[in-house]
Order: structure tokens, then sequence, then C-alpha cells
């Protein structure tokens, strides 16, 4: 059973239990237009809710992603480093970013739920 | 995040002539030198910048000035405000060239088009039109030379169709060599040259004749509308220099490596200002010199990345980067210390903190179909 949470930052997350995969959203990814680069985190990391956590480069620009909840990182998603457009493709699927274990569940009270984040974006 | 979700001061922003036609073809917009200009279009940057080398791009360029220099002393006065023999300059030829300060500085890099015995063309950036205009006044000044700031839209059409394109709307380009300009009626303009590496052409025009012209270039199957975001990577692919950003009034053109668009009788003085200095710099060489850089990995390094060597001295900066769609990797330019700039040499930029290896590469990083210029 998982539960899909949105920022105003247009990042989601997805969370089973204890753990948590973040990505863009496919709003993001369409006005990023098509990604050249991702530089992702090291594993292990821990960073707090906000912090600058993934950099996303387009052909024109360099974009920070940032934390949408504290926790550690456990997994970052290595078929980006050969494929950055896999985000553009499924950046709400196969194009996740990173995976972290949550140090602060309550901050998932929050964030948008999918019908909120749609409103905001339409 | 996303960048069309910044909120820019737009109040003060000048909008294109053809601003509505724009939003009708679904761009995005963003501010540049003072004007709100399409950035990209629904193709996306990436697959804009593949479609002008593959076929052909439809560019607004309207954000460019022209300046009509007209009079019987009109060759001597652009031959006071620029390293040019304006006098010698063959009707119909346009000229690379610059605006310089008394230290050599480019103040702006210009196209000049002869149009006749006392006329020519000026071609300025955006983003110095109004400094352009008051030094050309200003050397005009006592001579029997008009300074006329034009009004026009100006579209760029670019890639290897283009002439095709350009043919079947009905001008007769053909017999037109790159780096050559002309007027098909009066009050238009039309040049074979270009800002992308390939073969195209600029043609400005009066505003009330324009919609038609661009709706018809912009209705050939070969025809997309590309946007400034892949203007910027078609040129930094192709080694050509943003004002603002590789030329400055800090740069010279002898470090900028575009010392061929001084005449070679220029080079060690002449009446034009700058020429003092510029001749020392050409006879000492400079100490600083523009050149690719190419960086090892995929990952893009950007305009203001300082540069060091492999033991860390300091080795000068990044002034354009990013990724090259046609190269199919990233590509930078910037100016590095004469004895560093030999290709192959190793350097080491700084990127968000952390090192990213880089050599100096040539440029163009693509080959070229249009000869030198701007």
């Amino acid at each position: 059973m998982s539960k899909t949470y949105y920022t105003e930052d247009h990042e989601w997350i997805r969370v089973e239990g204890e753990t948590a995969t973040v990505g863009i959203t496919n709003y993001a990814q369409e006005q990023l237009g098509d990604l050249v680069f991702v530089e992702l985190p090291e594993i292990g990391r821990s960073i707090a809710k906000g912090e600058e956590t993934v950099v996303v480069e387009s052909v024109k620009a360099a974009s920070d992603v940032y934390a949408p909840v504290s926790g550690e990182i456990t997994d970052v998603n290595e078929a980006l480093a050969g494929d950055p457009a896999l985000v553009n493709r499924a950046a709400e699927g196969d194009g996740w970013l990173i995976r972290l274990k949550l140090s602060e569940p309550g901050q998932l009270d929050e964030l948008m739920d999918q019908a909120a984040y749609q409103a905001m974006v339409e | 995040m996303p960048e069309g979700n910044r909120v820019d001061d737009t109040a003060d922003l000048k909008s294109l002539p053809l601003n509505a036609l724009h939003e009708a073809a679904g761009a995005k917009f963003g501010p540049f030198a003072g004007w709100s200009m399409p950035l990209s279009y629904p193709l996306g940057v990436l697959k804009e910048h593949l479609h002008v080398r593959e076929q052909a791009g439809l560019f607004d360029i309207s954000h460019m000035q022209l300046i009509d220099v007209a009079g019987a002393d009109a060759a001597a006065m652009l031959s006071k405000a620029c390293p040019l023999e304006a006098a010698s300059q063959p009707t119909g030829l346009s000229k690379y060239t610059f605006a310089l300060n008394d230290r050599a500085g480019v103040i702006d890099d210009l196209i000049v088009t002869r149009l006749g015995e006392n006329r020519f063309m000026v071609v300025a950036n955006a983003s110095r039109a109004a400094v352009d205009i008051a030094r050309l006044v200003d050397f005009a000044e006592g001579l029997d030379c008009r300074v006329e700031p034009l009004e026009r839209v100006f579209l760029a059409l670019q890639g290897p169709a283009a002439e095709a394109v350009m043919t079947d709307a009905g001008f007769d380009v053909a017999d037109m060599k790159f780096m050559s300009g002309t007027e098909p009626k009066p009050g238009w303009f039309m040049s074979r040259s270009g800002y992308t590496g390939e073969d195209g052409f600029e043609i400005a025009m009066p505003v009330d004749a324009a919609t038609a012209v661009a709706q018809k270039l912009a209705a050939d199957k070969r025809v997309e509308w590309i946007g400034l975001a892949a203007r910027d990577s078609l040129r930094l692919e192709a080694g050509l220099c943003l004002y603002g950003q590789d030329l400055d009034e800090n740069t010279d053109p002898a470090s900028a490596g575009l010392q061929w668009a001084i005449p070679k009788a220029l080079r060690q003085g002449g009446g034009y200002a700058g020429a003092a200095r510029l001749a020392e710099i050409i006879a000492e060489g400079p100490a600083q010199r523009r050149v690719g850089l190419k960086a090892e990995g995929r990952q893009p390094v950007r305009a203001g990345a300082p540069l060091t060597t492999p033991d860390g001295a300091p080795a000068g900066r990044v002034t354009s980067g990013g990724f090259g769609p046609s190269a199919d990797h990233p590509v930078a330019m910037g100016y590095v210390p004469a004895a560093l700039a030999l290709p192959g040499t190793e350097l080491i930029a700084e990127v968000r903190g952390k090192p990213v290896a880089m050599h100096v590469a040539k440029l163009p990083f693509v080959q070229k179909r249009s000869s030198k210029g701007n």
C-alpha cells in the first residue's frame, strides 16, 4: 500500500512504510524540456527538508530539486546516468530520482495530495 | 523549480511586433536585453536545435537593431568608428566588425553591409543598441552622415534547407554569397548570414509587411519556429561569441580569437577608435585567449565556472557553456592564459563546488556550413 504526495516545487514522493521514492512531476519535466544530465547525491547522505539534493539539467539551464522531506538517501536512479531523458519519458515512474528513509514522517502531512497538486498547476 | 514558474519582472519588457504570432505558436517567453523573447516552442530546445542543423529554423530576431548610415561621409565615419576599410568595401558585401573603446575593449560586435556608394546597414546587438546609436551619432557629428535607427521586424532563416525555402517563398537568393546583403525592396534588408554555423538568411522588413512573410515561411513543411535557447546552443557549438558573455568592454578582438575580422593593414594601427591599443596587444600577443572547452563527462559546465590547472593554479573562466545537441556532449568556451590555450590542455572547472575535468578543444564543435561571421 503506497501513497503519493506532491510539493509546491513540483516534486512527487511515493511512500511505502518508512521508504519514500522521490521524482519530479510530469508538469515539471514539461517545463524543463529535454534533460541532458542529472546530478544525483551520494547514497548514505542525510538530507533536510528543503535542501538542494538533485540537479536536473536541460540544454539551457540547471535546476535544483529540493528534498521534499528529511531523511537518509538509500538509493539513486543509476539508469539516469546514461539516459537522463528517462525523466522526460516517465517522470512519475521509471524516471524517479532518489529513495529516502524518512526521518520525520510527520512532514508528509504538510504536502499536497494529487488532487490539490493538479489544482495548483492548472 | 521549472523555469516557467520563475517570476520575472516583465513590466518593463518590450514585446516583439510579432508577439501574437509567437503566442499562437505556443512559445514560452523570457526576458533578454529588455525584450520579452520566445525562448522555446512546443518542439523543445533539443529538437529545435537539431531541426536547424537538419532542415531549417525560423527565428524572430527583431530585438536586434538595424541602423541605416547614409551620406557622402558614411564610409569615412564608419572607418573611424570601427576597424573597417569601409571606403574600399564592395557594395553588397557584409563585414563582421567591432565598436572598440580606447583600451581596444569590445563595446559591441557588429555586421556592416555596404548597400551603395554612400549607404551602409549596421546590425547591432539588442543589449548594446542604445550605446551603438549614440556612439555612431557622435562619430557622425559635423560630417555629411545621417545615422538612423530603423524599426523593423527582423527574421532569420537558418539551416541547409534555407535557400530552397527562401526561393519557394519568392525571394531571389540563389546568387547571394555568404556574408553579402541587399535591399530587395525599399525599407527591406536581406543578408546571407547567421548565427548558427549553418547557411541561412536574415531578412528585415517594415512591421506591416512582416506577419504575412513570417506566416509564409513558417508554413513551409521544412521550417520550425526556433527560440532563443536553441539559438544560444547553436551559436555555441559553432564557436560564435555572445556579446555580454564571451565579449565585453574588457576583452579585445585579439584575445577573443577574432583577429581575422581586423583588416591586415589595420592590425598595426589606423584611424579607428581603439587602434593604438589593439596594435600593441597584437604585437605583444594577448595575455588571455578565448578557447573551446570540452568536459570529459556528460555534465554541462556553464558560464561563470572558474577554471584551474590540474595543480590548482587559476586558469581563467568559462564564459559560455551548456549542452551541444548536435555535438552530443557538453560544450563550452572561455578565456584562459595564453600558455594554456593549446588544444588538449587539461583544465579543471568548478561546478557547484565540485571539480569537473575539461580540456581545451578546437572551435567550432560542429563542422560549419557557413563561412566566418556572426
